[in-house]
């Protein structure tokens, strides 16, 4: 009974929002696939739109849903010094709440990204909310300001004029972040009730966009960075150094996903790796250059890994052998992350479009529904709802209730 | 943490616990709840969190402005109105911050849409840099309007008028582009202020990216006469560069010849009328350092990841008279073809990016064995 009540805890803390929330970049877990139900398959500006908000800036980040409430960050002002976070009720679409940020980190970023591109986390209770500035904040469901952290000027060469975009995430009382730049480059680990450190370790001084990833290796928790020249795997509580993967290829946007006891890295397309043990190195299993994740995070589902790459080219792989299965032409250009929830696969394209694809040993396409503005976010899944961020709007997607 | 009976009505000791934060998270707890009980002080405490702002760093800064938007949209959630007599004698009174004086503006206008256009007509000249955009903006639009009656004089007289007064790269273009199409040609690099004389002197070593840490002999202090000696044990000498690019860019491949792995110096002299705080702004997609009088006041080793007018920020004074300006700009060893850029730009400017009105007062440089002919 004890160990049953110990790993019925453990599970819940580690668990950063209730299962039908959408707390962080992908979602519960960082997975990607929502247990949500009755989602839409189709939709279009007038069709199957709970509700529409607007949005006072861009964003690459995602929206997260966590209680109830739907969060956004933004930006705006001549050279983005403007940061902001919204909070919408998820149920109406109602705002509740925008605070603002004067950016306290450079601006300069590529024409593509912006300064709200890592994306917020959120537990219910509050909300964490990264900039590429490097502006930490974290504010309760009420917009009450628990603690504020000016990355940048504790770190004074952190940040690069490309546009830092890593999103944060939660882990325990934890909330974990890669800030790996050319100048001061680490991953941190700060107390997520008060903002003050509890670990950093040092990675290597190159940009990567890759998000950090709480794996369970074994029933060990691991936090995975991954950067262009290597994959660190740390202790989330301590921050301590159990292995690191040197291979080749190793890219610097998606981020690491696992599940079967494997580690999926975009690496040379997409590489398996069996994490390393107290006694082994790390050992890639398979790695398959015909899968080009680009921009997207893969997703593995079902024991199928699938990837989006660039230009819109969606394929699907055995995820214990990396066996292609199939492959998918959908209308590109891809920066969104696809996501699984109701057995469909949503991908989101840059001009607008989701196709809805129900997977399987071939394809199907569902629908590709329009929306006709310029999307880079990913979608969340919460509610029954899809939550999907253009560069000026924020979109409830639902089944209409007669 | 409860704050005493009879203190809520001051803000003062809670806007020090807020002002007391510090870097890596120091004092965010006592923030916090200072922070809370703040903003249960009401709209009445605006003005003296506004005030707070002036002397506020940026991380508190944040905090104190967060307060303001809670205070404030809370208030208006409770159809509780807000001071606006006072927010508007704060917004009037330039011897507060631009951000404040802005904040105080934009709550302002929630409850007065009149404000506007009370208001921005007289902040052309504005030490704030936001209202002082607005302001522009207002002006570029009157002046679009007679420009589409056809009333080119006006027109152009009101195009003059928002030039003169924008510090804004992106009003100043669309400006620029208007005046054109008026006839009226734009020297848009001496509105900003760009130095366009230089001297240069490399190539000095970066194998490595060392060079950027190496202090080579020109931030020792600069001899328009010295001989270095420079990467490859190649003898340097200053030379000057007059550059005539948009934005006073300097192609360091063009007037030192293309290398890798190198360090430049460019140096000039500028005379100022007064002693003056001014900003030294640099673009670059280089790794740059920024030296004024002598002393460091810039550093950023980053290469290729980007370059914007005024991306890097060093802050110091002008004295009366003769001030050295001497920025380093290193050259990495990459080798993709976006990599190749080894180039700058600089200006000094206020601290909204107006043009400060200095003389470029540089020094010749020595001449070379052979050309002490005296045509230079």
């Amino acid at each position: 009974m004890n160990r049953l009540l110990f790993v019925l805890t453990a599970a819940l803390a580690s668990s950063p929002a209730p299962a039908a929330d959408w707390g962080q970049f992908r979602g519960p877990g960082g997975l990607g696939v929502s247990p949500e139900t009755g989602l839409p398959v189709r939709w279009s500006a007038t069709e199957n739109v709970r509700w529409k908000v607007d949005l006072p800036g861009r964003g690459l980040s995602c929206p997260v849903v966590a209680g109830g409430r739907v969060y956004v960050t933004a930006c705006t002002g001549f050279e983005q010094g403007r940061l902001h976070v919204l909070c919408f009720e998820a149920a109406s679409g109602k705002k509740l709440w925008e605070r603002q940020f004067w950016a306290t980190g450079t601006t300069l970023c590529h024409a593509k990204t912006c300064m709200a591109a890592p994306t917020p986390a959120a537990d219910g209770q509050r909300v964490y909310a990264l900039f590429a500035t490097n502006d930490l904040a974290c504010l309760d469901r009420d917009g009450n300001l628990l603690w504020y952290r000016s990355l940048a000027r504790d770190h004074p060469t952190l940040g690069n004029n490309v546009g830092m975009a890593a999103s944060p995430i939660l882990w325990q009382d934890l909330l974990i972040l890669a800030l790996e730049n050319t100048g001061e480059s680490f991953g941190l680990a700060v107390d997520k009730h008060t903002g003050k450190n509890r670990w950093k370790v040092e990675r290597s001084r190159a940009i990567s966009w890759a998000s950090p990833a709480v794996i369970d290796h074994g029933g060990r928790p691991e936090v995975l960075f991954q950067g262009p020249q290597n994959v660190s795997a740390h202790d989330p509580a301590t921050g301590r150094r159990l292995w690191t993967y040197t291979g080749k290829g190793l890219a610097d946007i998606p981020t690491p996903v696992s599940g079967n006891g494997l580690v999926y890295l975009a690496a040379g397309g997409i590489t398996a790796l069996r994490p390393g043990t107290d006694a082994e190195p790390p050992r890639p299993v398979w790695q398959v250059g015909r899968l080009q994740p680009g921009f997207a995070t893969p997703l593995l589902y079902r024991d199928r890994l699938y990837t989006v790459s660039s230009v819109g080219i969606l394929s699907c792989a055995e995820a214990s052998t990396g066996k292609l299965l199939w492959k998918e032409r959908l209308e590109g250009p891809f920066s969104a992350s696809p996501v699984v929830g109701d057995g469909k696969l949503y991908l989101v394209s840059e001009k607008g479009q989701t196709t809805v694809v129900r997977p399987g040993d071939k394809p199907h396409v569902l629908a590709t529904n329009e929306l006709g503005e310029t999307f880079l976010a990913t979608p969340a899944i919460a509610g029954g709802a899809l939550y999907l961020r253009s560069d000026e709007h924020l979109y409830c997607i639902a089944e209409k209730k007669d | 943490l409860l704050v005493p009976a009879g203190l809520a009505a001051d803000p003062g000791p809670l806007l020090q616990r807020i002002k007391a934060v510090g870097r890596e998270g120091a004092g965010n707890v006592e923030a916090a709840a200072a922070w809370r009980e703040l903003t249960k002080l009401g709209p009445d405490v605006l003005p003296d969190i506004l005030t707070a702002l002036d002397d506020a760093d940026p991380i508190a800064a944040n905090w104190l402005r967060n307060a303001v938007d809670a205070i404030a949209d809370r208030a208006l959630a409770a159809r509780q109105p807000l001071p606006a007599a006072k927010l508007e004698a704060f917004v009037r009174d330039t011897r507060h911050a631009g951000p404040a004086r802005r904040l105080a503006y934009e709550w302002l206008v929630r409850v007065d849409p009149a404000a506007p256009g009370r208001l921005l007509p007289g902040m052309l000249d504005d030490p704030g840099a936001e209202l002082r955009r607005d302001a522009v903006a207002v002006v570029l639009k009157e002046a679009q309007r007679l420009r589409d009656q056809n009333d080119k004089p006006a027109a152009v007289a009101a195009f003059r008028k928002a030039l003169t007064c924008a510090r804004d790269r992106d009003q100043v273009e669309q400006v620029a582009k208007e005046l054109k199409t008026l006839d009226v040609p734009v020297d848009v690099t001496a509105h900003f202020g760009f130095i366009t004389r230089w001297l240069l002197a490399g190539p000095f070593d970066n194998s490595g990216v060392a060079g950027f840490h190496a202090p080579f002999p020109p931030e020792r202090g600069v001899d328009p006469a010295a001989v270095y000696q420079g990467k490859n044990k190649a003898a340097l000498r200053w030379s000057e560069h007059v550059t005539t690019a948009p934005y006073g860019l300097v192609d360091l491949n063009k007037a030192l010849g293309k290398h890798m792995g190198v360090t430049a110096y460019a140096f000039a002299v500028v005379d100022s009328p007064a002693e003056r705080p001014v900003q030294v702004r640099v673009g670059s997609n280089n790794a740059v350092k920024v030296f004024l009088n002598g002393k460091q006041v810039f550093a950023r080793e980053e290469y290729h990841h980007g370059m914007r007018m005024d991306q890097h920020v060093g802050a110091g004074t002008l004295k009366a008279g003769r001030n050295e300006i001497l920025i380093k700009i290193c050259q990495n060893q990459q080798t993709e073809e976006w990599a190749q850029s080894w180039s700058f730009q600089a200006r000094v400017s206020d601290a909204i990016g107006g043009a400060v009105p200095v003389k470029v007062a540089t020094d010749k440089p020595a001449a070379r064995p052979g050309e002490g002919d005296g045509k230079q």
